[in-house]
């Protein structure tokens, strides 16, 4: 059979403000062929998808629909040119019917009649082999079903070219099988299918051809029957990149935090953590590397004592062994408690005894910093609430993924959003505003923050300000613990390097920090281990220092056999 | 006895159902508007002006004509009523303004307005033989048979109101038409991106729902009170009573028939039941604590069907996808 080119992009260039999402790509779809579109987070395929379905509308260079010039200015265009795309978040009204849904804003000049549209999708699920009831309410139907839907209703407007994004994310290996069958049988009924994705796997067992994308551009497209995981693996990450960043040596790393086989299954059924294990050590950048949407977030956010667990144990070790005890964390009662217990012992080393000294004695060697610690503390951090982790003492600083919604309040001014961290503190009914303005402006003024004034809400500043602003506010705390997810997501090169460097200057001072990223590059240049997350597993803990990116790679996408099989059984 | 308390009921209860028609149809488009009461006082208002401008140009007002007295009545009430709701549907649809806020000022406006409009314009002459065309049923003898008496004695607001109900969950549950407004009040995204014009259907929704909302008032000082009139104030004080009906009857307007019967019953069980004021106040909050319980029973039940419209209250932004 003759392959016979539908669509085709030329020269297709789209930019966001500074980024550049996509440059000059030029590439073909056939005529019944399933495409795979293969590249890493942010690598411009689903931009590049978009533009094709009428999301986005390409800066510069052309599409050709079977040969002609084509503008899709809008979801509705395409489906014209029968494109229909389904999204990773299914655009579906809850409370209708899978059939109400097909027919919702189909003007085919036929009167209403729902019966008409069951009938039609009864065809439709003989013709492919889907199962699906037409009456059933869409909250009451599972990820797998909510997509079918999806692309029932693509079909129903005769689409002729279906794109996937990331169809496979959210099903179990049995429904992914099913997917496949149908996409199959879509295929040899001379549809052209379109899957955006990043599991190696899946493109070598469902795709003729692979479209690899990097960095916005387009490094390639292979037959499947031609390649290998390894040889794509290569071309979706490329060579190294030497970045400048400054990476010290460890200086005397001790264990902070254990993190004992964690466990969560979602309300969907999807194990998000499955038996996460790993020690953060201090002074020492432990990046966690993953497609996004791994676990990374629960992961972060169960350490942060956010996140509720099914299983598992988070650890805490405070650096404690030969300080000085202080009444700042023990009251009077728990010193005299734990010297009865042999936990002090004195600089000299010998054995720390109160008996028989008079209460102002006792203060007294408290006070002067004679009597010191034994060992380290020791606590379970599991299942507790931010603010008793914050009294226990543990000072974790968390600079969440989503900066507006979780780490600054954006209608706030600079100086409230650093009394967030502070608003308990003090004495009075009246709350300190002192502090937390000389903070404020120290962070203006040491991290070249651009603000018209203390004053202004920190939404209207820039990303990478409103960023700095909040590393700035977590770092002042002086954590132990410093938890960053994804910190330079939208900032531009030299707020990067700033906050690189800010996250060096922790690891330094014996912050243990926990660095979430999703640039190889960045990762393999700033972390002094990278832990690699694969749908809520540990496929690694390695030193990045003499991995390579290929690896990493590999063990970010590749989905071994032993989880199936272990998915499987739990059906 | 009973009889008599049973018409009172449903004539009351139409007033409700008026309001609570057209605040269905509007929430169930996502909007939530709480200038009902205003937009009542206004159809009221520009109903009373349409009566008056047809009884002070007739001769004779006992010559008086039952059709053109409803059709200039309808017709004014509409205006009044409708522009009022355009002022929230600009406010809240396309500038995007915070729909409880603008809904509230809408109610003072709106009442406040329809206050100036009767005290002013509106002298009320002859609105009592034009009360008692608008009120005269099919069955006018107070000594006809019970049954007869309730069903038949009715104006001609009582029965447009249970028809037009009828129509809205017709066109709500069986109709293209309803399937998109329905979609634009849930999902307007997705309706957005099916090709739903969700702006349009907003509109439409609002400014139909504010004129069927405004006959409810127009009806009550016409029909119930016979052309007598106090001021705004009750009036909007059955937007409220509407709005709860909304609630009550689970944006369903089928429902809101029966349900605004029985409210209208509650309401009036406060005159009708002999006991001191205190206990007649006590019995006039009858309709809001039914109203809490059911807020109460349905969300316990989570039956999602029963849940309001799921963008209830947001403003649809194209570009926030």
């Amino acid at each position: 059979m003759a392959k016979q080119v539908l669509v085709e992009f030329r020269n297709i260039t789209k930019t966001f403000g500074s980024v550049v999402a996509n440059n000059n790509v030029s590439m073909q779809i056939y005529k019944g062929e399933i495409l795979s579109v293969l590249g890493e987070n942010g690598c411009g395929k689903t931009t590049l998808m978009n533009m094709l379905a009428g999301i986005y509308y390409p800066d510069g260079g052309k599409i050709l629909i079977g040969g002609k010039e084509v503008q899709i200015h809008s979801p509705k265009t395409a489906f014209e040119y029968k494109i229909g795309m389904i999204h990773q978040h299914f655009k579906l009204v809850d409370v209708f019917t899978a059939a109400e849904n097909v027919t919702l804003g189909v003007k085919d000049g036929t009167k209403y009649n729902l019966n008409f549209v069951k009938k039609r999708i009864g065809e439709m699920c003989d013709r492919y082999g889907f199962h699906i009831n037409p009456d059933k309410k869409i909250y009451e139907m599972s990820v797998s079903e909510k997509q079918t839907v999806e692309i029932i209703k693509v079909l129903y407007r005769g689409a002729d070219i279906l794109i996937l994004d990331e169809p496979t994310a959210v099903l179990t290996p049995q429904e992914i099988n099913k997917l496949f069958a149908v996409l199959r049988a879509m295929r040899n009924d001379g549809k052209s299918i379109i899957i955006i994705t990043h599991k190696l796997n899946e493109v070598m067992e469902i795709s003729d051809r692979v479209a690899v994308l990097r960095k916005g551009e387009h490094i390639g497209t292979v037959e499947t029957s031609e390649t290998n995981e390894q040889a794509l693996t290569e071309m979706m990450v490329g060579k190294k990149i030497t970045l400048n960043i400054d990476r010290t040596k460890v200086e005397n790393p001790t264990d902070r935090l254990f993190v004992k086989g964690l466990n969560y299954t979602n309300q969907e059924h999807i194990k998000v953590l499955d038996d996460v294990s790993f020690v953060a050590r201090s002074g020492e950048i432990l990046g966690i590397a993953g497609i996004a949407g791994s676990g990374q977030k629960e992961l972060l956010e169960a350490i942060a004592g956010l996140q509720p667990l099914d299983s598992g144990e988070i650890v805490f070790h405070r650096p404690k062994k030969n300080l000085p005890v202080s009444f700042y964390h023990k009251t009077f009662h728990q010193v005299v408690e734990l010297a009865a217990m042999g936990k002090f012992h004195y600089e000299d080393g010998s054995k720390v005894d109160l008996t028989g000294m008079s209460k102002k004695e006792i203060r007294q060697l408290v006070n002067d910093g004679k009597i010191l610690f034994n060992e380290d503390d020791v606590m379970n951090l599991r299942d507790k609430t931010p603010l008793q982790i914050r009294e226990l003492g543990v000072r974790l600083s968390f600079v969440p993924e989503d900066r507006l919604g979780m780490g600054l309040v954006g209608n706030m001014d600079l100086i409230d959003n650093m009394m967030l961290r502070s608003y308990r503190k003090g004495h009075s009914i009246l709350v300190d505003r002192k502090n937390p303005e000389n903070l404020a402006e120290k962070i203006v003024s040491g991290l070249e923050v651009v603000t018209p004034d203390l004053h202004t809400p920190v939404r209207r500043l820039s990303g990478g300000n409103v960023q700095k602003v909040l590393v700035g506010r977590e770092i002042s705390y002086a954590p132990t613990v410093l938890m960053a997810a994804y910190p330079v997501r939208g900032l531009d090169i030299n707020s990067s390097y700033l906050i690189y460097n800010l996250l060096n200057k922790q690891k330094e001072e014996g912050v243990a920090v926990i660095f979430v990223g999703e640039d190889l590059d960045v990762l393999l240049g700033l972390c002094d281990r990278i832990l690699v997350i694969n749908s809520g597993r540990v496929t690694g803990i390695v030193d990045a220092r003499t991995v390579t990116k290929e690896e990493v790679g590999l063990l970010m996408t590749k989905t071994d056999a032993g989880k199936e099989e272990k998915h499987g059984t739990e059906d | 006895m009973f009889v008599t308390f049973l018409i009172g009921a449903i004539a009351l209860g139409t007033v409700l159902l008026y309001g609570c028609l057209g605040e269905t149809l509007m929430e169930k488009s996502g909007h939530l508007n709480l200038g009902v009461p205003g937009i009542m006082c206004m159809g009221t208002a520009g109903g009373c002006l349409g009566i008056e401008l047809y009884m002070k140009g007739l001769a004779a007002p006992a010559n008086a004509n039952w059709f053109p007295l409803i059709l200039v009545a309808v017709l004014f009430s509409v205006l009044l009523s409708v522009s009022t709701g355009a002022i929230y549907a600009f406010l809240t649809v396309t500038l995007r303004c915070n729909q409880n806020i603008t809904g509230l000022a809408i109610t003072t406006f709106g009442s406040g307005l329809a206050q100036f409009i009767m005290d002013t314009y509106v002298t009320r002459k002859n609105f009592d033989v034009a009360g008692k065309l608008l009120s005269r049923g099919f069955v006018n003898d107070p000594n006809a048979n019970g049954v007869l008496r309730v069903f038949f004695s009715h104006g001609f607001f009582v029965y447009f109101a249970i028809v037009l109900a009828v129509v809205f969950a017709v066109v709500l549950n069986r109709t293209r038409i309803g399937l998109h407004l329905r979609s634009v009040g849930e999902n307007p995204a997705t309706a957005d991106a099916d090709g739903v014009n969700v702006t349009a259907y907003k509109y439409c929704a609002v400014l139909i729902g504010s004129a069927v909302s405004g006959f409810g008032g127009l009806f009550y000082i016409m029909d119930y009170l016979k052309g007598s009139w106090e001021n705004a104030s009750t009036i909007e004080a059955f937007g409220w009573l509407a709005i709860a009906l909304v609630i009550f009857t689970l944006w369903k307007p089928n429902l809101a028939i029966f349900g605004s019967i029985l409210f209208g019953g509650l309401f009036i069980a406060a005159f009708v039941l002999k006991g001191n004021p205190m206990q007649k106040e006590l019995l006039k909050l009858l309709p809001y604590v039914i109203t809490v319980l059911v807020l109460v029973i349905t969300s316990i039940r989570k039956k999602r069907e029963n849940q309001p419209p799921a963008s209830l209250g947001l403003s649809y932004f194209r570009e926030e996808r």
